[in-house]
């Protein structure tokens, strides 16, 4: 087993349903997971496999009236989060865990300075200095973004601010606090490929000088193989495979991240026609009763139809490699 | 009209747009709406401001041997510039002190009606459920209620009066407001910078009053500006029909229809109060495009 930290935030049979006319979908359905001081882990799936609902459940900020976390523990330090006062969970967000949105575009306010938004996100947490102090404060963030001229930038208008830019002081008003999580959901998919190269290189550099974990949300494999040291691969509101990236890239173990890694389109091969997982995902108001990839996987049988299998060591003979996967039981 | 032989075009939106080299050419008379605000001076802010130093007369004086007398221009004298009404009162010091009520009628209305107005369409907007189908419904009363009868029911009760007026101005005004921003901020509420700043900690509080509410200032100014002349209007109507601001004091309205009768023959009383509600209306819709595009963040520079 890897070098860990200390165990951070521990999210335990995790179920957040939405309700909608067309029913209950069930977006989380039973996700748990360790995430450990000083490491990134990566959460990958489809659009719609709760990857976002996930990340949105543990700060407690999903769409409300519609969504309802209706089971499970949340714990940061051992105290349960789903149990806190909307007052305590507000002054936790940003605080503890802090979370970097997806586009960087739209979520800097419009009508304030750059400056003006990093010493509003350090008020929030009461700091109680004078402005010109926490405007100090705010250069030295930018700076720690790696944003050139901090001082000018501190006055510009996000509409003055290229996109990669623009991420850039997102992430500083996340990283002003000194946040112990920083919950990042797919925060580069807006930027242009070079633009995010240097976006997750500085994402590295920061957690490696300040410790942090981080969470990411991602559906890009390739950030996922530079970025995470852990990964979980999320279907229709579970987890169906998770360990450490190398393990799980080179044996994937479920049908279902074989078949995503293998649409992933590569360089020096040369292909009429890119790979797809034939099928959708299950409609989340009505889940067939056993695994829920059956409909989809090329080796279901009656039992996968059946029954939801559970966790199985991968036969690759990591023990954190797990995967939840009938097949799996008659190599073990 | 005076707009035409000024040889400027009225709107300077249009020139603030295009920046560069025109701007810098025709320098600020082309980045401002000077006439409007040359015309409002002249025409509201002076008038209601210094009247009792500039007026010729007392506006309550009437000046019995020379009632009827027709303006400077028309065969009358520069006594009376603008000539004299049924009871011989200086038709011009009448016009500058009813600037007065114009001026104060129109912003202590709009002020309340926006204040009202904006709070709750914010709250209504970024609360949703209950609260904004209880505010939304008042809306829809308030807007079903016409103006004049909620005016005439407010006189029935109190007997005209100043109070009165500016009491329907607000009640008329506050529900465009909250429905034009509560609008706003359904589609603000949605954006990443509120959910951001949710995400970061803040209070309900906070993200209405430092997210949401800098960025529906714009609108409620431009359309403050605009209901100026609504305002003006709806004064004029309500004092028209006896039901606004009490006789003899000397509000638009009313002056335009002291003169009514005689319209035919002594034009002038009906028609220079008249001239400066076109005229005060006019300038300040011109200065509300002005500012509505002035607004825009977009232009904003560091």
């Amino acid at each position: 087993m890897a070098d860990r930290g200390d165990l951070l935030l521990e999210v335990d049979d995790l179920h957040t349903h939405l309700v909608t006319k067309a029913g209950v979908l069930r977006a989380v359905d039973g996700v748990s997971f360790q995430l450990y001081a000083g490491e990134t882990l990566g959460i990958v799936g489809e659009s719609g496999s709760g990857k976002s609902m996930t990340a949105l459940s543990i700060l407690r900020v999903v769409p409300k009236p519609a969504a309802r976390i209706v089971q499970g523990r949340v714990l940061l330090d051992g105290e349960d989060l789903l149990k806190k006062s909307d007052e305590e969970m507000r002054r936790l967000r940003g605080r503890d865990i802090a979370m970097i949105l997806q586009d960087p575009q739209t979520s800097l306010n419009p009508v304030f300075t750059i400056g003006n938004q990093i010493v509003e996100a350090l008020r929030i947490h009461g700091q109680r200095a004078p402005r010109r102090r926490l405007l100090a404060r705010a250069i030295e963030v930018l700076r720690q973004v790696r944003v050139a001229a901090p001082e000018h930038r501190v006055k510009a208008y996000p509409h003055q601010m290229s996109g990669g830019m623009k991420q850039r002081v997102v992430g500083a008003i996340a990283m002003s606090c000194q946040p112990r999580i920083i919950i990042a959901d797919e925060p580069t998919t807006s930027l242009d490929v070079t633009i995010q190269a240097q976006y997750l290189r500085l994402l590295q550099d920061l957690q490696r000088e300040t410790g942090l974990a981080m969470l990411f949300i991602t559906h890009d494999f390739g950030i996922v193989a530079k970025l995470c040291q852990r990964l979980l691969v999320m279907y229709a509101g579970r987890i169906v495979e998770s360990g450490p990236v190398r393990a799980i890239f080179d044996r994937p173990s479920h049908p279902y991240t074989q078949a995503l890694l293998g649409s992933v389109p590569s360089i020096d091969i040369k292909v009429a026609r890119l790979v797809s997982i034939e099928g959708q995902p299950p409609a989340l108001w009505d889940l067939p009763q056993g695994c829920r990839f059956a409909p989809r996987c090329p080796y279901a049988d009656q039992r996968c139809r059946e029954a939801y299998p559970p966790e199985f060591r991968s036969p690759d003979g990591d023990p954190d490699h797990v995967a939840s996967c009938w097949r799996l039981e008659e190599v073990a | 009209m005076a707009t035409r032989e000024a040889g400027l075009p009225p709107a300077a939106p249009a020139a603030a747009a295009d920046a560069g080299a025109s701007t810098r050419r025709r320098g600020w008379l082309r980045r401002y709406p000077v006439l409007p605000m040359v015309v409002l001076m002249a025409v509201l802010f002076v008038p209601a401001l210094f009247s009792d130093w500039l007026a010729p007369h007392d506006p309550y004086q009437s000046y019995l041997r020379n009632r009827l007398q027709p303006p400077v221009f028309w065969g009358g004298t520069w006594e009376f510039v603008l000539g004299t009404d049924r009871l011989g009162r200086c038709v011009l010091s009448r016009i500058m002190y009813g600037a007065r009520y114009a001026l104060a009628i129109s912003l202590v209305g709009i002020v309340l009606g926006a204040v009202i107005g904006t709070a709750l369409g914010l709250i209504a907007g970024y609360l949703r459920g209950w609260t904004d189908i209880v505010a939304m419904r008042l809306v829809d009363i308030s807007l079903a209620l016409p103006s004049v009868l909620l005016a005439l029911a407010l006189a029935a009760a109190w007997g005209p009066s100043f109070q009165a007026v500016i009491i329907v101005v607000a009640f008329v005004l506050w529900a465009y407001f909250a429905r034009q921003v509560r609008a706003e901020v359904l589609s603000l509420r949605e954006r990443d910078f509120v959910a951001r700043a949710r995400v970061a900690g803040a209070s309900n509080g906070r993200i209405i009053w430092r997210h949401i509410f800098p960025n529906v200032v714009n609108t409620v100014v431009v359309m403050a500006t605009l209901q100026i002349g609504v305002v003006i209007l709806l004064e004029a109507s309500l004092s028209f029909l006896g039901i606004g601001v009490p006789r003899p004091t000397p509000a638009w309205g009313l002056l335009v229809a002291d003169g009514r009768q005689l319209v035919v023959s002594a034009w002038w009383i009906s028609m220079f109060p008249g001239v400066a509600i076109l005229l005060t209306v006019l300038s300040v819709n011109l200065l509300g495009d002005w500012l509505r595009d002035r607004l825009d963040p977009k232009l904003r520079q560091v």
